[in-house]
């Protein structure tokens, strides 16, 4: 917490040295290992292929779809699970009941639905919103779970001496115990929503980065699949980063080491 | 037995816990405990642990019911959690998302009291519980002694009757627990609140408390009483000066049969 400026600018320092070390290896060590550029663009044509479909293949166009479609995700997906969590821990009987079939729902491979959901919907933007949501959904709903399930008895059983009715001991305790944990799962949730709209974007259709990677494929343009990736990188690092932001106002009270971390 | 009408009373109460597996066998908790506290009284509980002095505390809470016999406060049975009683644990439970003033408002926002007015009664209990200009900081913030000087304030914000107390000071060091125990002794006192309070800490039942309840090993009954004949009742620093706290502290550890009995680890 009390770190001084001088070893904190330092690591920065380090940190950069590392990205320029690796920039500069990937610019020349291709051409130096004789690595062919449909193998391994080197980082300037990479940069080049990126500045070119801006203009030739509504590059942004391409990245609003997809970022719109990870919000949209992973808020729906994480409202859901939210929902649920916050009901399944309330209702012990309910979990007991759904249980088995959430298990099996949260082992199912979440990405291979992608073909499915673009069987029933179309090539439209909704199969990857509804992958996203539904890889978005289980660490939400796990960890908001398990948050209510793990909450000091003694904590309820101070609200009941108050006298608390059922809503109460939920919307003064159980509910605000969620949230550190709430945001665990938001982390994680929001690199995977990037995941689950990428692979409903490689299933089918015709717009997004995922879509821009697989036409790349196609032309054998090994530079524009980079970028794609790239560019998808940036979404999940925008949205991870949001989450953490968040965290840090809605969390303030907690004591800043417990929720540093990566 | 004392006199006076009684403010809490145990008659009878025995309380079994059912098995946890299947096969294995039933805990008796306590059983047969008749004890009554008088409007004002302070009364310790002491004796080894597991022997069920929590689960009378839960008891008289209303947060589960007597097997058999009854709690009774007022001379009305306890059968659920009421207003007239408030516990207070080793632990603070403090909410860590909770400022201490809405700690402390807690129990009043739980019972329904208008906003501004537990705000005012919440302010008025950090100043005689010593935490005042700590109304906006978290729990995380405060040391250990002014997070339970908190728990305290919060018991005491929804003016209860009753105070049932489970080790509140057991966490503490010894310093903080000596200024805790002052302040808790001059509030029973200047409010003629009655007090069950449950303790290891012999000095502190004698320094604290009007009688000492001595229980056994479990299944848990009252096996004695003493009653604590020392002026200061609300000042445990003088009370302990006393030379015959010490008689006090003796006769308890006979009791307890401390150093004769096997440690079962």
């Amino acid at each position: 917490m009390t770190s001084a400026g001088q070893p904190r600018l330092g690591l920065i320092a380090a940190s950069a040295g590392v990205l320029v070390a690796f920039l500069a290896a990937w610019e020349w060590l291709p051409g130096l290992m004789r690595i062919p550029e449909f193998i391994l663009p080197p980082a300037s044509r990479v940069w080049l292929e990126f500045l070119r479909v801006q203009q030739t293949e509504n590059l942004w166009l391409h990245t609003g779809i997809t970022a719109l479609e990870v919000i949209v995700g992973f808020v729906l997906g994480s409202l859901m699970g939210l929902v649920i969590g916050c009901v399944l821990g309330v209702s012990p009987r309910a979990e007991l009941v759904l249980s088995p079939y959430l298990l099996a729902l949260q082992i199912a491979p979440k990405v291979a639905f992608a073909p499915l959901f673009v069987m029933w919907l179309g090539f439209t933007v909704y199969p990857k919103i509804l992958v996203a949501v539904l890889i978005v959904f289980f660490p939400v709903m796990v960890n908001v779970l398990t948050a209510i399930r793990t909450i000091d008895p003694d904590l309820i059983n101070l609200a009941r001496t108050f006298s608390a009715s059922r809503w109460q001991i939920f919307h003064m305790i159980e509910y605000p115990a969620t949230m550190s944990p709430l945001f665990s799962g938001l982390r994680i949730a929001s690199t995977l929503a990037v995941i689950g709209v990428v692979v409903g974007e490689l299933v089918g259709g015709n717009k997004g980065l995922g879509y821009l990677l697989t036409y790349g494929e196609g032309q054998g343009n090994t530079a524009l699949v980079m970028v794609s990736i790239i560019m998808l990188t940036l979404i999940g690092i925008v949205a991870y980063g949001s989450v953490a932001l968040a965290e840090r106002r809605v969390l303030h009270y907690l004591p800043r080491a417990q929720h540093t971390t990566a | 037995m004392t006199a006076a009408p009684a403010r809490i009373e145990y008659r009878k109460v025995t309380r079994r816990f059912a098995p946890q597996r299947k096969g294995a066998e039933g805990v008796t908790a306590v059983i047969d405990v008749d004890l009554a506290i008088a409007d004002g009284e302070v009364v310790s509980l002491i004796g080894p642990s597991g022997c069920g002095k929590s689960t009378l505390l839960n008891m008289g809470a209303g947060l589960y019911l007597p097997s058999d016999g009854e709690v009774l406060v007022d001379g009305v049975k306890v059968d659920r959690p009421n207003p007239q009683v408030a516990f207070m644990l080793q632990k603070d439970l403090l909410l860590p998302w909770r400022t201490i003033r809405e700690n402390i408002e807690l129990g009043l926002q739980i019972r329904g009291v208008a906003p501004a007015e537990r705000r005012d009664r919440a302010l008025r209990l950090m100043e005689r519980c010593h935490l005042t200009g700590f109304a906006d900081h978290h729990p995380h913030q405060l040391s250990g002694g002014m997070r339970q000087r908190a728990a305290l304030a919060r018991t005491l914000a929804v003016e209860p009757l009753v105070l049932l107390m489970d080790e509140p000071f057991s966490a503490l060091d010894a310093q903080t627990k000596m200024v805790l125990q002052a302040d808790l002794a001059r509030s029973l006192a200047d409010e003629r609140k009655t007090a069950l309070f449950i303790t290891h800490d012999l000095v502190e039942s004698v320094a604290l408390s009007d009688r000492v309840l001595v229980m056994s090993h479990r299944p848990g009954r009252i096996i004695e009483e003493l009653v604590v004949d020392l002026p200061d009742r609300d000042n445990p620093f003088g009370r302990r000066q006393h030379p015959r706290v010490i008689e006090y502290v003796k006769a308890l550890t006979a009791l307890l049969d401390i150093g004769h009995q096997e440690l079962h680890a």
